[in-house]
């Protein structure tokens, strides 16, 4: 069968390009996630210690670690807040409120 | 080589030379034999196969998807109850298009408990999407199943085999069983585009909302239209190969025939010699045996029904408060081709009532002093 | 990639066989509980997934968030299909593939504990995880057997509340002497993992019960999940344990310190309705389940000693392959 990926959104022009059963073609990077949320985490770079338990920690993989530190990808975070509780140091990670 | 068996065992050597790989079946009398047979087989070594005892009819089912979806060929069996119990899986391994192939022997069903044969176990599954083809001999029990597989793995839809409880399940009848490398030959193996590999990850069966779905179950209808023409084919190219006959029906004197008797199964052997009684009498009497019940070949039944005078469709099953279920398809085929030939639905033989040739040339004498049915419904052999 | 001398070391594995974009709640346990688990397995591993959850989790067709094949399966099947999928890949050759049966406290504790009995008692070569949100959340946070001591739901609401007890799934794997089981928390990553890849090298049928919490079913804000699932093992409400061969107990982790399970309970707006007395008998319960365990932990020794007489030396030695 054939389908049509546009960036991460998979496109059935007609029945035809259809599989015989629902299955999976993409992953789910095209849904982002980061329009739910209510407040985001913000880091402190000159706080951070770099411990890596917001990553750990996170339930939907959107903290990268990038150059060795951790950075949210905002574009899937959905505000849960869990890093911020589990940072162990004070100041380097915290929740605003989500300005519209 | 000609051996004689019973039908039951006639399924296991279709799935023997069938080569399936993953059997997983729950034990129901009269299926029994079935599964002890392919247990045997696979400890002697003859079939190369993983066999899943399990602790119950849906859970046999549930195996087998679970098997067929990584691409192993899978087989399993069972009747009456424990088809009901698989039901909710049968619907499964449609909308997981996965080529199993189950053999159905037909049971009624309790309560109160009973053992004998009717059609209503597997008739009643006829929503759920599988192919259901209705065996009238342990030959064609054995062939089918090999048929099914080269059909089912083309258009990737599961196919039950169905045959009658203890007429053919128990009974003994000269089975040619064909040559491995025939059938090798026929069946080449297993190999879907789309299946569980770690090499190639996909997920199957996510969630879909009303913007997708429909579109899945008309690719279902399609597969299934489809296999009407497979169904042919693949009979074709058995036929060349093993130098037996299978078709999506099976006529007896319909040429010429002014009266034709439609049924499933043994019932239409038995009615062979009623019509071979009748035709001495004069009577233009004949059958029309429904092989493949689904897909449903509206097509082919009209163009063998549309010159008769007069109907006959033997219902051995019962769509309580509806009447006899291919009374109702075969209806509905009819009115689509606007043939408004009268069509006597008699329903009998339920609970593994007997039918005797006598019982059928009966039907055919009543009919021939009637215009029309009087009712939607005629009982006959009812104790009054 | 050079680290800095800054960063410490990862206490679990980087690469991630889930991405975001999955339908989960904020905050969600049972999220977490795939990642590790994932993380721990590898590639090399097919998933089955009943209705939990988790099939909504996914994503949607044509869409998959894990790395992994994914088969999604009716719910009283996980443990069935599970088996199947094993068996079909082995009848092919591909016996080093991990099937790993994926379902909620529902499909495994309740409609799906037949199957799970029939898969267990054969020995099935699967890790079955029950990853346990203690309710049916998928449906709208209906009770289950794995629902606690009056802890509110729809169907046991405040007035109507849940008189019974955790069912105790871990008893009942033991009795199938299923070479191994755990228990594991979200809230103890490297624990979850290092059982993780132990039963990946174990043969047999393998059970691992995950605490996973559910902010949305447990009435809590959705930051709480990571600090509640720690809680739940520091107050020993749920310990973290193995059994090997239905009769080898040892507990993971133990705390010089114990807290009291009000710390636990008071996080939740499931439990806000309890009054002293229950949270006294959920103490009381606690802390007799935990004693009986380390009995169990402590009679394990002289189990080995009594099995050791009747089978050969080398039987015994390892479970590992």
């Amino acid at each position: 069968m054939k389908y049509k990926k546009e960036g991460h959104y998979i496109k059935f022009e007609s029945i035809e390009d259809m599989p015989p059963m629902a299955v999976s073609f993409a992953s789910t990077l095209y849904n982002k996630t980061g329009s739910w949320r209510s407040e985001l985490p913000i880091i402190d770079y000159d706080k951070c210690i770099l411990c890596m338990l917001c990553w750990k920690f996170c339930p939907d993989a959107a903290i990268d670690i990038i150059d060795d530190k951790p950075v949210i990808n905002y574009d899937y975070c959905k505000g849960c807040g869990i890093c911020a509780e589990e940072c162990p140091k004070e100041g380097a990670l915290y929740m605003v409120e989500e300005k519209k | 080589m000609i051996k004689p068996m019973m039908g039951n065992h006639a399924l296991s050597y279709g799935a023997l030379l069938s080569r399936a790989q993953v059997i997983s079946a729950y034990p129901i009398t009269p299926q029994t034999q079935v599964v002890e047979l392919l247990s045997e087989m696979v400890a002697d070594g003859s079939l190369n196969a993983k066999f899943i005892k399990v602790e119950s009819e849906h859970s046999a089912m549930a195996a087998c998807i679970g098997a067929a979806a990584t691409g192993a060929r899978t087989f399993t069996a069972t009747s009456a109850q424990g088809l009901a119990l698989m039901h909710e899986m049968l619907h499964w391994a449609v909308g997981a298009r996965l080529p199993i192939v189950l053999g159905n022997i037909n049971r009624a069903m309790g309560p109160p408990w009973t053992v004998w044969t009717e059609q209503t176990d597997s008739l009643s599954q006829r929503d759920t999407g599988w192919m259901q083809i209705y065996a009238a001999d342990n030959q064609e029990v054995l062939d089918s199943v090999i048929l099914a597989y080269k059909v089912s793995e083309k258009v990737l839809l599961p196919s039950m085999i169905v045959l009658d409880a203890f007429f053919l399940s128990h009974t003994s009848e000269p089975v040619d069983v064909p040559d491995q490398e025939k059938v090798d030959e026929f069946l080449p193996p297993y190999n879907p585009e789309l299946k569980l590999d770690v090499n190639d990850p996909h997920a199957f069966g996510g969630l879909t909302g009303p913007g997708g779905y429909m579109e899945l179950r008309y690719l279902i209808q399609k597969a299934h239209e489809d296999a009407l023409i497979e169904i042919e084919k693949a009979g074709d190219e058995f036929h060349k190969i093993f130098g037996r006959e299978y078709k999506l029906v099976e006529t007896y004197r319909t040429e010429d025939a002014e009266i034709i008797f439609v049924a499933l199964s043994t019932v239409a052997q038995t009615a062979r010699i009623a019509v071979d009684s009748l035709r001495k009498k004069g009577i233009k009497a004949g059958i029309l045996r429904i092989r493949v019940f689904r897909p449903f070949p509206s097509e082919t039944i009209r163009n063998i029904l549309k010159n008769v005078e007069k109907i006959i469709v033997y219902d051995r099953n019962l769509s309580p408060g509806r009447g006899g279920i291919v009374y109702h398809e075969l209806s509905a085929a009819l009115h689509h081709g606007r043939l408004d030939t009268p069509v006597w639905g008699i329903i009998g033989g339920l609970g593994g009532r007997d039918v005797t040739p006598k019982d059928i040339e009966e039907m055919f004498l009543m009919v021939l002093k009637e215009e029309k049915p009087e009712r939607e419904i005629i009982w006959k052999g009812l104790k009054k | 990639m050079e680290r800095t001398k800054k960063v410490k070391r990862l206490t679990i594995p980087e690469e991630e066989l889930m991405n975001p974009g999955h339908l989960a709640c904020q905050g969600c346990g049972a999220t977490l509980a795939m990642r590790y688990a994932l993380k721990a397995l590898g590639k090399n591993t097919i998933v089955t997934i009943p209705a939990c959850c988790w099939s909504v989790i996914d994503g949607p067709f044509p869409y998959s968030s894990l790395k992994v094949p994914v088969f999604h399966t009716a719910f009283a099947t996980a443990a069935i299909t599970a088996a199947g999928i094993k068996a079909g890949l082995s009848i092919q050759g591909k016996d080093d593939v991990t099937v790993m049966a994926w379902a909620g406290d529902g499909g495994t504790f309740d409609i799906g504990i037949q199957a799970l009995s029939s898969a267990a008692e054969k020995n099935e070569d699967i890790i079955y995880v029950c990853y346990d949100n203690e309710a049916y959340m998928n449906t709208g946070i209906q009770r289950s057997s794995a629902t606690p001591y009056k802890a509110w739901t729809t169907t046991t609401p405040t007035d109507f509340p849940n008189e019974t007890f955790k069912k105790d799934i871990i008893e009942i794997l033991a009795a199938h002497k299923i070479p191994y089981i755990a228990t594991a928390s979200v809230g103890y990553p490297e624990d979850l993992i290092k059982k993780f890849e132990k039963a990946k090298r174990i043969k047999g049928f393998r059970f691992i019960h995950i605490f996973a919490p559910c902010p949305v079913g447990w009435k809590m804000p959705p930051n709480l999940t990571v600090k509640v699932a720690k809680l739940a093992v520091q107050t020993n409400i749920f310990p973290l344990f193995e059994v090997e061969n239905g009769i080898y107990y040892r507990i993971t982790r133990k705390f010089s310190k114990k807290v009291p399970v009000q710390e636990y309970l008071k996080l939740q707006g499931r439990f806000k309705h309890l009054t002293d007395n229950d949270i006294a008998t959920i103490q009381k319960s606690v802390d007799l389940r935990w004693e009986i365990l380390l009995e169990k932990e402590r009679q394990s020794e002289r189990y080995r000693e009594i099995v050791r007489k009747y089978q050969e030396e080398k039987e015994l030695a390892t479970v590992e392959k």
